[in-house]
């Protein structure tokens, strides 16, 4: 187990690195130069030179490349163009409300999702089962910001049950917090809510159909302990793989769910740092997203021994 | 009062559907083990459902009759109060102890689980319970293997367990469902004895599912027969075996394969087909990281078979039948040895270098619902191999034509599609795809053990007819002794990874040297008992 902790961690390193390669170079093939851009529409020819020499962009690509991975090799993420900050203290700022928002986000899917499921395996191809398969291909082909907007419409603008947008800290104001997220989490979740629903609703009725199910009908275990103690277990790990994949979902949705709810999160951030061609802060973003992916599909597998005792690493 | 009462019970698929069931009766008294014997789609397995109140909801039901268990209508029972006989009044066993298990719960606590359910037990009296059924079953280490997940534990193992659970209340009726059909014969032989066991301690009525006449006559008090939904005849199991008096009975009793050999037939001079010699597959050796030996599942395994001939390899599971088919197809890659198929070692080729030598040997598998490509009709995979090697179309379309006259089968179901067929029919295609490519070897991996015996004997008479006919070699893998029998004029017998002996069919099988090959004889259920003749077995004086 803990040599196979080990192979996987250190597996990361080649991945990170192509990552990095990757980002590096598209990012310079993009048209658009933080130098223009920061000098301003009445900049000179000299000015804009000036200040690509003096963030380094005047230097052959490699050379820059290897100074990047240098800096990372010391933990330094770099600076930001844009800000002047370090991108380490930017992504700190940043990282509390994404960090909340995805939890929060994860959390109400597991929770609406699941039983979801559960119920529409349970009364398969009856009405309850047409009418959840229904609201998730809904969750699943309405856009997120159509979505987001839709929700503000109704329980912001016409009904002033929660606030419209912004961001207040949890140690500020717990409740301020909770309403401000809602709407958001809300809208994150509901791409989510449909795959996983669906996800539990296949993988329960195929696990329904097992011998074992039968065994336990046949000892007489009442059917809501033969759908919960024999049945949601051994269909788990599909979900967990589903949860796992679908992180890389969550990024690209906190973009443009922070966007409509006005959220000072990771997902602002980005889409800042890309409009202004902040090279450091795209790259680092970037790599901590690939690196927290990783991470959770560890964890992912790693959950698979809990759940199933056959699965040993 | 008997502990099963059946009446005109009618069974019918959902909405209008029509009768699987049709309106049969039986009784089984306590004490008393009664058989129920038919081929697939007779209805055995869901009138035995019916009583359990298990049939597949939205897919069967019950049109009428009437089912008691214990003086108890079990058709007029609330869904909660079936629930409640079940397990305390009456339980089952399945057929497939590798999947009848939780995979993910211990074995102790999926037998705790019943008496959660059904007693009020505190848990100290609970666990002194379950270790108790668990001795009772003659499992070993009962401490360990009440905390073992199922994937631990054997097939023998498992179904000692399942019978465990389904007797820890001791319920009235145990309903066996072809119990011993996915086990080797020394388990099953065990397992059969253990049911008889405590039957006798306990006094259970048994209602035994399964289509085996050998297990048959050794365990049923009386027997019923069924076909098509309909009950054929029942009686006490002498009478029964010794004077049918339905032909479908005797045609039934008439199919099951002779455990004496075939005579030998007269050996050709002729280069052999196929040549094994020293065979040895060892897995899981290779890895880079692997610190283990590996398993040696063929070690050190030759044979030979000449043209027209067919050899058995007969052997429990695990002992390597199997792996020494798949090593001569080269669908896994020998670890050492050299196996000639018409005087060429195929060992040493590439997957390309094979290619034109692959026509040459070709395979029948055991499960004809799964070994057909479902999406294609059978003539287009009759021709698929064929037109690989350059035949046009036309012209092989034209041959598998015939060849679906030769299996039997009419020349214009070329058009169909798998589903279409039964298991023996599409068994046959299997056949006729594989001498399609008039093959010098013919390999059958258990290719008549998913049949039922009626249709197996035809499907080995076919085998023996296209052998008779066209002289190919024939390599038949089975775990049945019977079959080998029949079928064989040598046999190898394998158990792990090597073989025991080696020879003419009626030496290995009617006089064996090997103990291990004796064991295998003696646990074959019925082997005193001619059926095909209706008497029992005429035994040499003292052997």
């Amino acid at each position: 187990m803990r040599g196979y902790i080990t192979r996987r961690v250190l597996a990361t390193i080649p991945v990170l690195l192509v990552v990095a390669v990757f980002v590096f170079l598209l990012l310079r093939l993009t048209p658009g130069d933080p130098a223009a851009i920061i000098a301003g529409d009445t900049a000179t020819d000299a000015q804009i030179a000036a200040i690509r020499h003096n963030l380094g962009l005047d230097q052959p690509i490699v050379v820059q490349f290897a100074l990047w991975v240098g800096q990372l090799l010391h933990g330094n993420l770099g600076t930001s163009i844009l800000s002047g900050k370090t991108v380490a203290s930017l992504i700190a700022d940043r990282a509390p409300p994404t960090i909340w928002l995805a939890t929060i986000t994860m959390v109400l899917t597991i929770v609406v999702a699941v039983p979801m499921g559960v119920l529409a395996a349970w009364r398969h191809k009856t009405w309850v089962d047409h009418l959840i398969m229904s609201l998730s291909v809904l969750g699943f082909s309405v856009p997120v910001f159509v979505i987001g907007y839709l929700l503000i419409g109704l329980f912001a603008v016409d009904l002033h049950w929660f606030p419209v947008q912004g961001y207040t800290p949890p140690s500020q104001d717990f409740w301020a917090f909770l309403q401000k997220m809602i709407l958001p989490a809300i809208t994150l979740a509901s791409i989510y809510v449909a795959l996983i629903a669906r996800m539990t609703r296949a993988s329960l009725l195929d696990v329904l159909g097992e011998d074992y199910v039968r065994t336990a009908r046949a000892k007489g275990i009442a059917e809501r302990k033969v759908l919960f103690r024999h049945a949601l277990r051994n269909a788990a790990i599909p979900v967990m793989t589903v949860i796992g994949t679908g992180f890389a979902l969550l990024i690209s949705g906190v973009v443009v769910t922070e966007s409509v709810f006005n959220i000072p999160g990771l997902g602002r951030l980005t889409v800042d740092a890309i409009f202004s061609r902040d090279y450091p802060t795209i790259q680092a973003l970037i790599l901590l997203t690939s690196g927290i992916y990783i991470a959770v599909n560890l964890l992912i597998d790693l959950s698979y021994t809990l759940l199933d005792p056959r699965i040993r690493y | 009062m008997p502990a099963v009462n059946i009446e005109n019970l009618r069974v019918a698929v959902t909405r209008g559907g029509p009768e699987v069931v049709k309106g049969i009766s039986l009784t089984i008294e306590r004490g008393e083990t009664v058989c129920l014997v038919g081929e697939s789609g007779s209805g055995k397995s869901v009138t035995s459902l019916a009583a359990m109140g298990l049939l597949p909801k939205g897919s069967l039901e019950i049109r009428g009759g009437k089912i008691e268990i214990d003086g108890e209508d079990a058709l007029a029972a609330s869904p909660a109060a079936l629930r409640r006989m079940r397990a305390s009044k009456m339980a089952m066993i399945f057929q497939e102890p590798m999947t009848a298990l939780n995979p993910v719960m211990r074995v102790g606590d999926q037998i705790d689980e019943v008496l959660k359910e059904h007693t009020k037990m505190p848990a100290p009296e609970r666990e002194k319970r379950v270790l108790d059924i668990l001795e009772q079953v003659g499992l070993p280490d009962i401490a360990r293997v009440r905390m073992s997940f199922p994937h631990q534990l054997s097939g023998g193992q498992r179904q000692r367990i399942m019978i465990a659970m389904a007797l820890v209340l001791e319920p009235v009726l145990l309903i066996a469902d072809e119990p011993t059909t996915a086990l080797d014969v020394t388990t099953q032989k065990q397992i059969l004895k253990l049911i008889k066991d405590l039957q006798v301690d306990h006094g259970t009525a048994v209602l035994f599912i399964t289509h085996d006449m050998g297990v048959v006559s050794e365990i049923a008090d009386r027997v019923y027969v069924m076909n098509h939904g309909d009950m054929v005849e029942d009686g006490p199991i002498g009478a029964l075996l010794r004077t049918p008096q339905k032909e479908y009975t005797r045609k039934l009793l008439s199919a099951v394969p002779s455990l004496v050999p075939r005579p030998g037939r007269e050996k050709p001079q002729k280069a052999p087909v196929l040549d094994v010699n020293n065979l040895e597959k060892i897995y899981g050796a290779t890895s880079l990281f692997a610190k283990a030996a590996g398993t040696r599942a063929v070690d050190d395994v030759s044979f030979n078979i000449l043209p027209g001939r067919t050899l058995g390899i007969v052997g429990e599971s695990g002992s390597g039948k199997s792996t020494v088919a798949r090593c001569i197809m080269r669908l896994i890659d020998p670890s050492k040895g050299q196996v000639r198929i018409d005087g060429t070692d195929i060992v040493g080729f590439s997957r390309q270098g094979l290619q034109p030598h692959r026509a040459k040997f070709q395979m029948v598998f055991q499960d004809p619902y799964r070994s057909l490509n479902p999406r294609l009709t059978v003539g287009e995979s009759i021709i698929e191999a064929p037109v690989n090697y350059g035949i046009s179309r036309t012209l092989a379309m034209e041959r598998a034509r015939e060849l679906m006259v030769e299996v039997g089968l009419p020349a214009d179901a070329v058009g169909r599609y798998p589903h279409q067929f039964s298991g023996g029919q599409r068994q046959r295609i299997a056949i006729a795809r594989a001498v399609a490519m008039e093959p010098k070897l013919l390999v059958a991996d258990e290719a008549v053990s998913a049949l039922d015996v009626s249709v197996q004997a035809q499907v080995l008479d076919l085998l023996d007819r296209l052998q008779r006919k066209s002289g190919f070699g024939m390599l038949f893998i089975t775990h049945d002794l019977r079959v080998a029998a029949q079928i064989c004029d040598e046999v190898v017998v394998m158990s792990r990874g090597k073989i025991v002996e080696a020879g003419p069919a009626d030496r290995v099988l009617g006089a064996p040297s090997d103990p291990y090959t004796r064991s295998l004889i003696d646990a074959a259920p019925g082997r005193d008992w001619d059926f095909a003749n209706f008497r029992p077995m005429a035994r040499a004086e003292g052997a």
